[in-house]
């Protein structure tokens, strides 16, 4: 992926004045503080200890950069996610030892499952004492090895410069993830003399950015040949910042397009040709063309459970072309027929060229009767939702209208649950890295404080973080960061009173027994707590909507305020489902438009 | 399931051999056996892994290794172009009536004495797998009071190296 064309994720990881301390005495603390100035890092969100309180020293003298004292390290981690999501350069976090670093272990799995470039700078106990169970001894490179790209445990001055240098390059080249970095207190106390490195040089890292050339011919000869194609998006593509390539391949070939959850805006989803979002929640058209398709071109994806739904009967009758940059996902869970390895934006440039080879030579497809049958299943199944009972708001109605009124320049994270379904369904997505969520690892509470971490790297573009009352309460202290560190993002707390995706499944597949779903927050006049005056107490302006008829000059009046935070609880409909859906472990064949509704698939017209 | 032999080298750095176990053990592959040490090259230890996978759990395995940074290359030693040896230390019950038994096997696998008690001898063995199956399989009769075996070490034949060639294109 292309996080390495530019910033602080470039290759050799240099801003001009690299070198400029080069041989200079100084404490590994300070060494580490003009590595990070050396990778062009401009903001880093932690939270100082005792180990790692030698950093924060020469760290308040530095020009460039911006410490954000967050309130839990956790909320650190998700800022430096929502950072690196919204700019795509590598976002960085910074904890002390032991409980300081086992509070990043959440948002460094988070990162990992969605190849989010991070890097996370832990302190650690002095080496005499690592081992002897010390005061706030954990040993975080050995808790984190499966869940990072790779890590450092650094016990030595000297060795400071070169980790950070390799952890920046890892980061933000092949296919990004994050990389721990642990220095031990000793090695941030003592002197060395500072020496920036000249090149990378890992031998066991050499990711392959371009595709082979005989292996994307074949993709676009079986593209031209194919009666019914479709392009399988995933969040590569937007990682690899290949948008436009994509829609000049979405264009040329004029294949229908799937995005998933973690591609959304990848294409402009005014497309024609988009189908929407494929999986266990997916339109019925996305899941349908894949499930019927001939010809899967699977682009930045990997066929996770969610999209395949039972992997045996997925797409049956498909021939794969799966392009990735991390060749372990090929054939991980369905075998390729094609496989290709390479950056998505190079691949997606070189398919076009090869398809433009074909259609020279007089080979065009003509998908009349895919389109044909596709769009009679979107006008069939369109995405709706029932109407909630009078006087109740319903909470997609409240998801689209913000996504309307704020617009598609906007920025929009969710937490995880119904709200993040909603939220990836009834907003309008136009552009890539707008749409920012916790994908692969599903973390409740990633939404304020990623938030928060967008809006400091995108300062400019209104931020809105929908959430769920549930989601909101596990990480909303963040909002006293926001506040005082002037970061006026917006939330819209979906406040359903409860955990509504479980209570969902509770519905659908445990008999209605609502075992530990109630939170509370609204339901009966009951309100703890109280959201309003919980943002109140943060300094940010609480505003709440209750009424149907209030929710558009709610969502206005949340957008007139761009000085403080705003937390908005919309109390919405608790019945309201996520739907389509395809039941976990089921085929893709049986997906539900409605509860106990399957569409019909044979119908003549 | 079959089994396969994996030489992987790697950076000689520390932290290396948990990073190889755990990935086995999270992704679910078998080990059947493992053996580290230093090679002709100071800054790279080989690995020789010894996995019970199908063909396409194979290529996962290889894939998943080769994405960890400090691993530098992986490759499939077949039995045929290859050779293998694991060493067995195996101490056996031996009197004065047994003993002249127990050295003749001895002798006929090409082993050796490396211990003697009044009631017991120590036996070092080498050898593929098979080989070190079939002397323990003689010497069972006897008693077989305690038994070591190191993993599998494998190189491949010919005057080809894959540490030489590794570290050119590194």
């Amino acid at each position: 992926m292309s996080g390495h064309r530019s910033g602080n994720d470039a290759g050799t990881t240099s801003t001009p004045g690299a070198h400029a301390h080069d041989g200079e005495s100084m404490t590994g603390a300070a060494s580490l503080v003009r590595s990070l100035e050396a990778v062009g890092v401009d903001v880093v969100f932690g939270i100082p200890g005792g180990a790692i309180l030698p950093l924060y020293d020469p760290l308040m003298d530095s020009p460039s950069v911006r410490h954000i004292l967050v309130r839990h390290e956790q909320g650190g981690g998700h800022a430096a996610e929502g950072y690196a999501y919204a700019t795509g350069r590598v976002g960085v976090c910074m904890a002390t030892s032991g409980p300081g670093a086992t509070n990043l272990v959440t948002p460094i799995a988070d990162a990992y499952m969605d190849s989010v470039p991070m890097v996370a700078i832990t302190g650690q106990v002095p080496s005499s004492s690592i081992g002897t169970d010390a005061f706030q001894e954990a040993d975080i490179s050995g808790i984190t090895m499966p869940i990072t790209k790779h890590n450092f445990l650094v016990t030595d001055p000297a060795d400071i410069p070169r980790a950070i240098a390799e952890a920046f390059h890892i980061a933000g080249t092949g296919r990004p993830g994050p990389v721990l970095v642990d220095v031990s207190k000793d090695a941030l106390q003592a002197v060395s003399r500072f020496q920036w490195p000249d090149r990378i040089d890992l031998p066991g890292y050499r990711p392959v950015a371009r595709p082979h050339g005989k292996q994307v011919r074949e993709a676009a000869r079986l593209l031209v040949e194919s009666k019914r194609p479709v392009l399988y998006v995933g969040g590569g593509v937007i990682r690899a910042r290949a948008s436009e390539e994509l829609r000049r391949l979405v264009d040329l070939t004029g294949a229908p397009v799937v995005t998933t959850l973690m591609a959304r805006g990848s294409l402009p989803d005014s497309h024609p040709q988009h189908l929407g979002m494929p999986g266990m929640h997916g339109t019925v058209a996305a899941v349908t063309a894949l499930q019927k398709a001939d010809l899967i071109i699977s682009l930045g994806a990997r066929f996770d459970d969610r999209v395949t739904g039972k992997l045996s009967s997925f797409a049956p009758g498909a021939t794969i072309v799966h392009a990735d940059i991390d060749p372990a996902e090929i054939s991980k869970n369905r075998v390729a027929d094609v496989p290709i390895v390479g950056d998505a934006k190079e691949v997606i440039s070189e398919l076009v060229v090869a398809v433009q080879a074909e259609n020279a030579a007089g080979r065009l497809p003509d998908l009349g009767a895919w389109w044909a049958e596709l769009d009679s299943l979107r006008t069939r199944y369109p995405l709706g939702y029932t109407a909630p009972p009078p006087g109740e708001i319903s909470p997609q109605h409240v998801i689209q209208r913000i996504g309307q009124i704020s617009g598609p320049e906007s920025l929009y994270v969710a937490g995880v649950g119904q709200h993040q379904m909603w939220a990836a369904q009834f907003i309008q997505y136009e552009h890539p890295n707008t749409w920012i969520n916790s994908g692969g690892l599903g973390t409740m509470g990633f939404s304020v404080p990623a938030a928060m971490g967008a809006k400091v790297g995108q300062p400019d573009k209104t931020v809105w973080s929908i959430d769920g009352d549930g989601c909101f309460q596990m990480t909303n202290q963040e909002l006293a960061t926001c506040t005082i560190n002037d970061i006026p993002i917006k939330v819209a707390v979906i406040n359903n009173s409860s955990l509504g995706m479980v209570r969902q499944w509770q519905t659908l597949f445990y008999n209605e027994r609502y075992s530990n779903t109630d939170l509370h927050t609204s339901h009966k006049g009951e309100r703890i707590p109280d959201f309003v005056k919980l943002a109140d107490a943060y300094g940010c302006v609480g505003l709440r909507c209750e009424r149907p008829e209030d929710v558009d000059a709610t969502i206005e009046k949340a957008m007139g305020i761009n000085d403080v935070p705003v937390v908005v609880d919309f109390v919405v409909h608790r019945d309201a489902m996520v739907w389509p859906m395809v039941p976990a472990g089921v085929s893709n064949d049986d997906i539900q438009v409605a509860r106990g509704m399957s569409p019909t698939w044979d119908r003549e017209d | 399931m079959s089994k396969h032999t994996l030489s992987v080298l790697v950076e000689n750095r520390p932290g290396i051999l948990a990073r190889v176990a755990g990935l086995f053990a999270r992704r679910g592959f078998n080990i059947h056996s493992l053996a580290v040490g230093p090679t002709e090259v100071a800054a790279v230890s080989r690995m020789t892994v010894v996995v019970d996978v199908d063909e396409l759990p194979l290529e996962q395995v290889t894939k998943q290794l080769n994405k960890l940074i400090s691993v530098i290359k992986i490759v499939e030693l077949e039995p045929t172009s290859s050779v293998q040896r694991e060493l067995m230390l195996v101490k056996v019950k031996a009197d004065l009536q047994t003993r002249t038994h127990v050295l003749e096997t001895v002798e006929l696998f090409r082993a050796k004495v490396i211990d003697v008690a009044p009631d017991a001898v120590t036996i070092e063995a080498t050898g593929n797998s098979e080989k070190l199956e079939a002397l323990l399989k003689v010497l069972e009769p006897f008693g077989i009071r305690e038994l070591v075996q190191s993993g599998m070490v494998a190189v491949g034949r010919g005057s080809r190296s894959i540490t030489d060639r590794a570290l050119r294109s590194a």
